[in-house]
Formats: structure tokens, sequence, C-alpha cells
């Protein structure tokens, strides 16, 4: 029995959600729903980290997958099925936190609770309207999508800490979609997320669950772009790493990316290294992630455009911009809109290393005017030190 | 495998038939055994940008006051603290130059102060001392055109009696040559009287940037001080101009034959073509074809069948609907554009004002820096070159010379000496000794400077530096270590050349070789240009082309500036593009990373 679990009627939950509708935007005509390139600062309790992240991402005109949320309003409207809420209060309260193997089970009788319980009507409506607008803007029936959890904790400082954020891939048709819904809202109630909570001393109550369901990008080639050149904090490159498919393999370490330096400004290519990529992810027609051999002819050319590299630079710079500070970028080229068009953006986060460290100023700039014209002079720019100079063949 | 050091200039293979050449330039200028352990102990480069061809006797005066004058500002004016001047000789016709740097750095030190209170007085009063400046060389060249070098009289006359002048012109000869001689190194004193401290100042905030960002590619920062009006653009911009009025005036088709100049000069008699032309063309078409070096550059007004030429184009591309006009405002735009955005990356105050400041300085010193060029190289030279052809003019009727451009194949300081058989000729009324004496020197000279012509010079002589330090070589030239170490590995035959990723874009097509200005009239349209350098005055044919490759020059060099400003990739200082491509050789261009590459 777990004292520290208030025990709580969800549908006390309800006036709350009113207010939110309240503070809805107008021309959303659905309840249910947020847009990502509708998205507004005063949907981001609605919609949840991750969602207001990509939504943040589009008002920032940057090129996100199309796609929208399901607003926490949809998961809390859940709670008013009394029956649910009594089993999972008798679940939740039945919890030994002592016993991490029980408390798995738990987890998973909760989660199964969730996922049988009826979508309320009204949602399934949103969702299937939104759905199908979706499927009519990419001009592909059956639209294939991911569907991520998003959470959100108004009053808490990180809703991270709600812990497995599940994402599901390649989802296509409305039922699949509504079945993924649920999962996501019951990846709330994982064990981890539970004893996170109660290690913190967190109401259940506390956090809630939006969706994301946006188009399913299918990479010819992906990768991360930092907004600076990480070797010396060089503001003025963009540090693209590049690999074929999915950016697993490059996540994984199983492969070592193409790696560019492009400038901010003048969107140069200054530095290109390209590497033996012989393994690529891709999607299968059936919906799975195979992992493949990439044929010798593509193993060791570069896996992204110049154009597409200077595209990348630029929205990354874009980014940046916007939020202020370094940013940490994931892109991918998608294999089905033309050239040109085809640099999609799925994440962007404030780059940690040398933005956290202190700012160095220019060198000689406290000389000014002739004073530095003679550091300028007697230490040429093209001077390199001598260890680097050519060895000489006497032969 | 590459060699370690260039050949000595004592150990150079010298050129077939040349013996006696030393005659040919003043002893000072040649390598000779009293300096050798002096000569042997140095890095010395052939400067074939200015010079790419062998120096006839008279044009080599240049070579003399140009870097005269450059070493005097950097030693004994603004005491520049590192480098003294550059040192030069003259090989086979051919011009060396090794920088002079200081390496002792108490001396380096002691300098300092000199250098910030001369300089600083320039840079503080730029605008103003620039203003006095384009006063100066307008009334140099005032003088230099009122010189007069023409025959004496058979009798002085009456006035020079009744005046009481007591001197006659035979005195007045030679006197008005030595005034000429004064005025020559009096303009390329001028040259360098702003040139030297452009450079640093430039050079000042390029190293600003590439401390502020490491990885700036060049371009970036050449690209901020872009887009500044200057006069080295208006003779082409005065030939749209033209070509333009051309068309309004119904003369469009009298340009198909450019060569035909009596049927153009008649056609376009007493229209607004004639009258703009006239208006323009003095100073404007003043505008060499080549370097402004040597006595054979053709100018424009002199050979109005090569703005004739660019005119034809010009009319073509206007009837076939396209904008010829420079895309000022697209540059100036991207120019904004370009500083905005690196400005936005810097992050202090402190920082952010240093970059304006020095980004001020240099758009200051740039239009300098672009604008000597025509008023020196161009205009005051075309007048230099046509008073010295009076001259030759007057020892081919004084019977010393057999062709009027013989006088070019006397020394300087021999023409006085000429001037005097001549005045005492006339003054005893009896026989000089010139007609006699010149006539099979000059043929042998004519012989051995064709004999350094068909002659390949090396590129460079001697031990190279460790570390080229000299900061006007390195702006000027693009000679940095690297490249010095690029000519000693080059191998011949190779398939790829590196040089400066002076424009980016990357394109492939047909090569064409232009060594003389005479040959631009060649270029196809959608050809690649491959020449030791380019000159301003070659601005018309890069509408056609589709990129640009040199022998030498860096980032500031004017197929760089131009290349930028038309959006073509220019690849500058590969060293030897044009020892080892071939015209009608398909070559790919990569003027982002510096490379041109033969396909086949």
């Amino acid at each position: 029995m777990c004292q520290a679990c208030p025990i709580i009627d969800w549908a006390e939950l309800l006036p709350a959600v009113q207010s939110f509708t309240a503070r809805r935007v107008t021309d959303t005509m659905a309840d249910f729903i947020v847009w990502f390139d509708r998205y507004e600062q005063a949907h981001k309790p609605l919609v949840g980290g991750k969602n207001a992240s990509l939504g943040e991402m589009m008002v920032a005109e940057l090129p996100v997958p199309p796609g929208f949320a399901v607003t926490v309003d949809a998961y809390q409207l859940i709670w008013a099925d009394r029956a649910l809420v009594s089993d999972v209060n008798d679940l939740l309260v039945s919890i030994d936190h002592d016993d991490a193997r029980a408390n798995r089970h738990t987890s998973e009788q909760i989660r199964a609770r969730i996922e049988q319980a009826p979508v309320p009507e009204p949602v399934v409506g949103d969702v299937a309207d939104a759905y199908r607008l979706l499927a009519e803007h990419c001009e592909i029936e059956d639209v294939p999508v991911a569907v991520r959890s998003s959470a959100t904790a108004e009053d808490l400082p990180d809703a991270s800490f709600a812990g497995q954020q599940d994402s599901f891939l390649w989802i296509r048709g409305l039922d699949d979609v509504i079945d993924n819904l649920r999962r996501c809202w019951s990846s709330l109630f994982t064990d981890r997320a539970i004893a996170y909570r109660h290690g913190m001393g967190y109401l259940h109550t506390s956090i809630a669950m939006s969706v994301g369901v946006q188009k399913m990008v299918d990479p010819v080639a992906s990768g991360v772009a930092f907004t600076l050149n990480p070797s010396n904090g060089d503001r003025s490159q963009v540090a693209i790493d590049a690999s074929w498919g999915l950016g697993e393999a490059v996540v994984s370490g199983e492969v070592t990316p193409d790696n560019f330096l492009v400038d901010k400004v003048i969107h140069e290519i200054v530095e290109r290294n390209l590497s033996d990529k012989h393994i690529e992810y891709r999607l299968t027609d059936g919906g799975s992630i195979d992992k493949v051999e990439v044929e010798a002819d593509r193993r060791e050319i570069a896996c992204v455009t110049d154009d597409e590299l200077k595209a990348i630079a630029v929205l990354a710079r874009r980014a940046e911009k916007h939020y202020g500070c370094p940013q940490d970028v994931e892109w991918a080229i998608d294999r089905h809109l033309p050239a040109g068009d085809n640099v999609l953006m799925l994440q962007s986060r404030p780059e940690t290393v040398w933005s956290r460290k202190p700012i160095q100023p220019v060198a000689n700039t406290a000389a000014g005017g002739v004073s530095s014209i003679v550091s300028t002079l007697l230490s040429p720019v093209h001077k390199k030190p001598s260890a680097e100079s050519q060895p000489r063949d006497n032969t | 495998m590459a060699e370690s050091r260039f050949p000595s200039p004592f150990e150079v293979e010298a050129p077939d038939g040349i013996e006696g050449w030393e005659e040919l330039y003043p002893y000072s200028v040649v390598f000779s055994e009293e300096r050798r352990s002096y000569e042997d102990d140095r890095f010395w480069f052939w400067d074939s940008m200015h010079w790419g061809s062998a120096m006839t006797p008279w044009d080599s005066t240049f070579l003399e006051m140009a870097i005269a004058s450059l070493s005097q500002f950097n030693s004994r004016h603004y005491r520049i603290p590192p480098a003294d001047g550059i040192d030069f000789r003259v090989l086979y016709g051919y011009p060396y130059f090794s920088p002079v740097t200081i390496e002792d750095g108490s001396r380096i030190e002691s300098r300092v102060p000199d250098f910030v209170e001369r300089a600083g007085h320039y840079f503080a009063n730029w605008d103003q001392l620039y203003d006095n400046w384009l006063g100066k060389i307008r009334a140099t060249i005032d003088e230099i055109t009122a010189i007069n070098l023409t025959p004496l009289p058979e009798m002085e006359d009456l006035e020079v009696i009744t005046s009481g002048l007591g001197t006659g012109t035979g005195h007045h000869l030679q006197v008005e040559y030595r005034r000429f001689k004064d005025l020559c190194l009096q303009v390329w004193q001028y040259h360098f009287e702003f040139l030297n401290l452009g450079y640093a100042a430039y050079l000042d905030f390029f190293g600003f940037c590439k401390q502020a960002w490491p990885s700036i590619p060049d371009l970036g920062i050449a690209k901020m001080v872009a887009g500044v009006e200057v006069d080295l653009f208006r003779p082409n911009e005065e030939l749209k101009v033209l070509a333009r009025k051309a068309i309004d005036g119904g003369l469009a088709r009298v340009f198909d034959t450019p060569n035909d100049v009596a049927a153009i000069r008649a056609a376009v008699a007493e229209t607004d073509f004639e009258a703009h032309w006239n208006d323009v063309s003095d100073p404007w078409f003043n505008f060499s074809s080549g370097t402004g070096f040597y006595h054979y550059d053709k100018t424009w007004c002199d050979y109005p069948e090569i703005p004739y030429a660019f005119i034809k184009d010009y009319i073509a591309k206007i009837e076939a609907g396209e904008d010829i006009t420079r895309p000022i405002d697209a540059i100036r735009a991207e120019r904004d554009r370009v500083v905005e955005e690196y400005g936005d990356l810097l992050q202090t105050d402190e920082d952010r004002q240093a970059f304006q400041e020095k980004l001020g300085l240099a758009r200051v010193v740039f239009p300098y820096v672009e604008n000597h060029n025509f008023y020196i190289e161009h205009w005051t030279m075309s007048v230099i070159w046509r008073k010295l052809r009076e001259l030759g003019q007057m020892l081919l009727k004084e019977d010393i010379t057999t062709a009027e451009d013989d006088v070019f194949y006397f020394r300087r300081d021999e023409i006085d000496e000429v001037l005097w058989d001549i005045y005492s000729g006339w003054a005893v009324n009896a026989p000089t000794r010139g007609p006699g004496y010149w006539p099979p020197r000059i043929a042998r000279r004519r012989e051995i400077v064709d004999r350094f012509r068909a002659w390949q010079p090396p590129k460079a002589l001697g031990e190279p530096p460790d570390v080229v330090t000299e900061p006007f070589t390195i702006m000027l030239w693009g000679i940095t270590s690297d490249s010095v170490q690029g000519w000693l590995g080059a191998e011949e035959g190779a398939d790829e050349l590196t040089g400066m990723a002076a424009s980016p874009g990357i394109v492939e097509g047909p090569a064409r070789l232009v060594f003389n200005p005479e040959d631009i009239g060649d270029i196809a349209d959608g050809e690649i240009l491959v020449s030791p350098i380019t000159a301003p005055s070659w601005a018309p044919v890069f509408p056609k082309i589709q990129a640009c490759v040199t022998d030498i020059g860096g980032m500031m060099s004017h197929a760089a500036i131009v290349c930028r400003e038309y959006g073509i990739p220019a690849v500058t200082g590969t060293g030897f593009g044009t020892r080892e491509i071939k015209t009608g050789d398909l070559i790919r261009v990569d003027g982002s990373a510096g490379t041109v590459t033969k396909l086949e």
C-alpha cells in the first residue's frame, strides 16, 4: 500500500480542462487538435514539450514534416470514465515500490487497462478529421505517420521526468493511429515513470500526455548539425554529420558519418571529409526498419549534395537565430520530396558544450586602430608554426 | 621527387645567344659576383603577375621605380615594423623579387612608435589626403603631357634673343628629358604613398576575421569590402553606355566590323555616340589592355578597335534582352547581409566595435587600393608611353634609330647621351655618331629580348623560406609558405592544379589560353579563361566566360574581384595553369576548393 500516492478522483480535473479550452485560439476548429503550423506559445501546456518544440520550429519557418498534436485535453477526457479511474487507482495503490518486478507487472496491468478503454467519441472524431486532412495535404492515402508521446507538466520544472516517451513509427490508417494514441497515453504509466514520480513526490495527476501525429519521413540520408565548429567553437560555421538512411546508424555509432563544415553566412563548403558508410537503416514498405548493407558504389561518395548541405546550414542557422543560442539539430533528406524542398528538420535543441564556455574576446581588440594593425603585421595571418612546414627531401 | 630548393640565380641555364645581355639593364639590378654571397642566400620569386614577358631596357625602368618606391615607403616613410623593402633583380629580362623582412625583435619594436605616428596620420586624414593625391596625379599628368621632346629647330626663335633668355632649345631638350624621368619616378612615388598602408589596413581586418572565425573562407572576408563604387570600373561602364547609344542611334550594325575603325568613326560622326565618346575617352579610355608596364600595351583611345569589339559584344547582349548593368545594388545588398550576419556572430560589444572599426577602415582604404591602378598603371602610364613614342619619332627623324619603337631598347640613362650627341651635333652643325653607332646595337638588343621571350624563366630562385611573413608579398602576390612549397612539389603533367579559392562555384568547360591582350578577342562564349594574370581592361570579357584561372594573384587580385562581381568561379595563383593547360582542354574549375582539374 502506497501512502505517498494520494488517490485522486480524476473527474475533479474536468474544470481545469474547461479552462484550457477557454484559452484555445479561435481559428482551431477541432477541440482536441493543435496543428503544428498553427502553434502559438499559449498552446504549450496543451501539447507538451516535444510537440511545442515542433510547433516552435514551424513558427521559425523551419521545414518540419507536417502534423498535429492531440492535446492533453483528449488525454484528460479519458478519465471521465469512472471505471477506468477506479481500476487505475486500485492498481496504483497496490504498488510496493520496493519490489521492482511487481512494480513492472502492475505497470503492465495499468497500461493494458488504459489501452483497452474506449477513446472518447469527440476525440476519435477530431483525430479522424485531422488525419484525413493530413493525408489530403500529403496526397498520400493512409499517409504513414510517426505517433509520439509529448508529456506536459505545467507546474514542474522538467517534463521529461515522465520517463518513457514512446515513438511509434510508420503507422498507417486511422485505426492504427487511434491504437497508438492510446499506447502513448499509457506510456505515462511505465514502471520507471511511476517510480520516478513516486521518488520525487510528484502527483500522478501532475503530468498529462499530448500525442504528436506527424508525417513519416523516409530519409535518403539524415544526420545532425551543430551551429558551430565543435573543434574550435567557431560560430561562423555549421558542422554537419551525415549518413545514408535513418539517423540510427549515426546515433548508435555503427557508421562513421560524412562530415562537413559549411560557412553560415556565405554558405561555402569549407571542409569535406567523406567516409566509408557501410550500413544504413531503411524503412521497408511493410513498415519495419531494416539494417542493410550499403551498395559498394554508394559507400564512399557524399550522401548529401552541396545544395542540400547549404540548405541544412541555412536551416540550422535559422533555428539558432530563432532560439537565440547555438543549436544541435536533427535533419533528414526526404526521399519523396522534390529537390530544393527535401531537407526537413526533425528536432532542434541547445548546444551545450561550447555554449557554456566563458566568452573569449577576439585577440588584439583591446588595442584599437593603428596599434592593432601593428599586431597584425607582426603576426601575419598566414604564418604557420614551423613544425607544419614540409619535411625536406634532399635526394 | 620534389626539389628542396630552387636553382641558384648563378646556376640558371641561360637562354642561347644572349651574350652581352647585361648591358640592357643598369649594373645595379643584375645578379653579380660582388653581391653573390648575399644573393645566393636569398629566396627570389619571379613577379609574373606584372611582368609576364621579358622587359626591354627602357620598360625595365618602371620595375626599378616601382619596387624602389614600394620599398622606400615601407622602410623609410612608415617604418613598417617587420618589413623593409623588396629587393629586386633582373635575370634574362625577367624581374625577381626578394622581400627584406626584419627578424630582430628589438629592431621591430623600436620602429613601432614611428609607424603608429606616421601611419596613424594617414589613416586619420585618409579622405583629405586622397583628394590631395588626386590633384597631385592630375598635375603630374599635365606636366608629363607638356614635356617637349620635339626635334631641334634650324634656328632659335627671335624671342629667345629679344627676351634675353640666354639658353637654347638643345639645352632645354636635355632638361625636358631629365624632367620627364623625374616625373616618372614622382608618379611611382605617389603610387605607393597610400598602397602599403591600404594593404595593412585590409590585412588587419582580414586578421581580425580569421581570429574571430578561424574557419571563415577568405571569400567571406572579401565580400564584406565589395561593392564600393570605384573609378577602375568606370571605363567598362562607359562601354555599356556607348553600346546603348549605338543602338538608340540606329548604329548597332556599324559595330559588326569593329576593326574597321575608319568606317565606324565616319558612321558615328556628329551623333550622341560620338559626343559621349569624346566626353569620356579622356581620361577613362586611357585604359591599357595589359598591365601598363609594357610600351606595347594597347590603350583604348589609341586602339579604338578594342573598345569597339567590346561594344559589339554589349550590343549583342542588349539585343538578346540581357541586362548588362553591373548588379551594384545586388552586390551591396549581399555585402550588407554578409556584414550583418558575421557581425551578429560576435559576442561582446568590444568585438562588435572592433569589427565595425576595422571594416570601416578597410572600406575607407579600398577605393584607393583599386583606383590607384587606373590613375597610375592606366592613365599616367598611357601618357608616359605616348611621350616616349614622341621621343621615338624624334630619334627616328635624327637617324639615330630605324624604327619608332627602337627607343624602348635604350636604357633610360643612355638617352641622356643620345640627346647630348644630337645636341652637340646640332650645335656644332657637324655629323653625330649616333646613326652609325646605335642601329646595329639596337638590332642586337632586339634579338636578345626576342630570345628572352622564347625562354621559360623559373618561378623562383634560391632557398625557399620556412615561412613567408612579409605582409605585402602575401597580400598582393598571393605568395605563402604553402604556395612556394607547391611550386617545388609541382610535377609537370599533373592533372590537378591548386590555387586560391578566389570566387566560388564549380564549372566544366573548354579552356582558352590568353597570354597577350591582343588575343582576348579570340575568347568565345562559355570558355574558361586561362592566363598568367588578367588586367582590369579585360572586364568586358568576363560576361562571356564561364570561369577564370590565373597563374598568379591573390584574393584581391583583379581576376578575383571581377569574378566575384560576375558570380563566376575563379582560381587564382595556380602557378602553372598556362603551362599545364592547352586551349581546348576540357577542364573543371572549382572556385570553392581552389582546384583546377584536366578532364581530358
